[in-house]
């Protein structure tokens, strides 16, 4: 039973990481290959909560204050990797992000308070299913409301045409800075649930693999789109452990078998799964097209 | 001409060696139809670009109501209400008709981000408000019942008519076209041309068109400039300019009595 719902806070902690992606991939079109370095910043900031400064208060509300630290951890990280760093375009924007991700994962592995690469032990438990579901609803709902308002179109109209969308009186480097502080920040929140769940980090835990990983789990689902995230979050999450509990022949080859169907299904559907629409909107669109 | 809308004072444009534009000066009033023809590679869309502050002029200044915009943000001049449409078609593909028109608004929206996240009564009357707009804004375009298609699948005509709709969306003082009527047909030109003036007259704007027709030029321009190398070389009303010398010989080459001429000049 542990087993199933530790998967469970994986899966939601995965939502969230792929949510606040894409945010910065989906919605504003930027290329950002750092993610697990504000996901590692926001876990290493509330486990240092939790280890040296906990509050002798209730364990509840020193996990809301953890999360805060954690949030604002990352997105002080985003905001100062943004500035240099947004100047760029495309794959010199990734591999500049790539670079500052792993510079935080190695500073925290040359910090010898922290546990350094032997890791940082003692976190406090204090994740529970509903901190975690409940800040998925609430990234839910924030990507979705924000995707319906004036601010989330001109996100959204960066990364359709940049030009346009500055001549449209968008400040470019204000909405793209924007959705880097909160994508970064959203990303520290899923470290603070990290963190205080397993009570252990590793710096190794958030190279850049796992940046890798949360991408594919955005393109799968279809940029731009919050449900396709979230899916994309659970069959990826979920895929590798059925492929293990099947026997232990296709256990053997689960990552293989995990990589083909990556491919397989970027050949059939490169927009991935919903393309930049919603589960429920997806209808509407069709009917409307012309051609 | 009443009192100058826009004025652009003496301003030159480097790239490196190359100058795209020299010199040039001049000044639009508050509900005038202008347009700027020449040859191509005359520095036109340079012009455009400086006015919309894509590029900032090397010398000299542009300014709206008698304050200075060169060198300022093309977000923030479109703020202060110049909108532009694009030579290459330039909208956001991915996105509906009306998102299109919407994000245009971006510039004029009151309720602030926290509105939009929690969906308070003032976003949801705002947006209501430019939906409604934006709606009776396609009517005048005559999209309205494309709305909910993607911009890349109209057709190329009423993909520049949404472009035009979406400069609009902006409220501007100051509408620049570029090469509206590029790439369409007679029929559909001639609607252009009305479309311009029916605009002109409802939104009370000033338009300054790029344009190579020049049937829809001489049609509907109260004013024209020339420019050619990026010099302004002739500047007038529409018959004036048709009989201009300079202008003729940008566009055909000078005549050449062939029986006077050396060969060394050659």
């Amino acid at each position: 039973m542990d087993y199933y719902l530790q998967i469970l806070t994986n899966v939601g902690i995965f939502i969230t990481l792929t949510l606040s992606l894409n945010l910065i991939n989906g919605y504003c079109g930027q290329f950002s290959l750092g993610h697990a370095g504000f996901w590692g910043v926001g876990a290493y900031a509330s486990a240092v909560y939790g280890v040296f400064f906990a509050l002798p208060v209730d364990p509840a509300l020193n996990m809301f204050i953890s999360i805060l630290i954690g949030f604002s951890a990352a997105a002080l990280c985003g905001l100062l990797i943004g500035i240099p760093c947004l100047r760029l375009k495309g794959d010199y924007l990734a591999i500049a992000t790539i670079g500052f991700s792993e510079i935080l994962r190695i500073i925290i592995m040359n910090t010898e308070s922290i546990g350094g690469p032997r890791g940082f032990t003692n976190i406090p438990k204090w994740t529970t299913s509903y901190w975690v579901w409940g800040l998925v609803i609430v990234t839910t709902i924030f990507m979705l409301n924000l995707k319906r308002s004036a601010f989330g179109r001109a996100i959204i109209s960066i990364r359709e045409d940049e030009i346009a969308a500055e001549t449209m009186g968008i400040n470019l480097f204000h909405f793209k800075l924007f959705s880097f502080i909160i994508g970064a920040g959203i990303a520290g929140i899923a470290g603070s649930l990290v963190a205080h769940d397993q009570q252990f980090l590793h710096p190794n835990n958030f190279n850049f693999m796992w940046s890798v990983c949360i991408l594919v789990m955005v393109i799968l689902g279809g940029q731009g789109s919050v449900t396709g995230s979230i899916v994309g979050a659970i069959i990826l999450t979920i895929l590798p452990e059925v492929l293990k509990m099947i026997n232990s022949d296709v256990a053997t080859w689960r990552v293989s078998i995990y990589s083909a169907l990556m491919i397989i299904l970027m050949l059939t559907r490169p927009q991935g799964i919903f393309g930049p629409h919603e589960l429920f909107e997806k209808k509407k669109f069709q009917s409307g097209r012309v051609s | 001409m009443n009192t100058s809308l826009i004025e652009l004072n003496n301003v030159t444009m480097k790239f490196g060696g190359l100058t795209a534009v020299k010199d040039v000066t001049l000044k639009v009033g508050q509900n005038d139809l202008v347009a700027i023809i020449g040859p191509n590679g005359a520095g036109k869309t340079t012009l455009f670009n400086m006015i919309t502050g894509i590029y900032s002029p090397t010398i000299g200044e542009v300014t709206l109501d008698g304050k200075k915009i060169s060198a300022k943000k093309p977000s923030d001049i479109t703020r202060l209400g110049i909108a532009r449409t694009f030579q290459n078609i330039r909208l956001f593909n991915n996105l509906s008709v009306l998102d299109n028109i919407k994000i245009a608004r971006h510039t004029r929206i009151n309720y602030n981000f926290f509105d939009g996240i929690f969906k308070t009564k003032k976003y949801k009357d705002e947006e209501k408000l430019i939906t409604e707009e934006s709606i009776k804004l396609l009517k005048l375009f005559k999209l309205e019942d494309k709305k909910d298609h993607l911009a890349r699948n109209l057709p190329y005509g009423a993909q520049r008519k949404l472009e035009m709709a979406r400069a609009l969306a902006t409220k501007p003082k100051l509408l620049l076209l570029d090469e509206p009527a590029a790439g369409m047909n007679p029929t559909e030109t001639k609607e252009l041309s009305e479309l311009i003036r029916l605009i002109r007259l409802e939104f009370g704007i000033a338009v300054i068109l790029i344009e190579h027709d020049m049937n829809l030029v001489m049609e509907i321009a109260e004013k024209i400039y020339v420019l050619d190398y990026g010099n302004l070389i002739a500047s007038g009303k529409p018959q004036e300019i048709q009989n201009n010398k300079q202008v003729i010989e940008a566009y055909l080459g000078a005549d050449i009595d062939v029986e006077n001429v050396s060969g060394d000049s050659l």
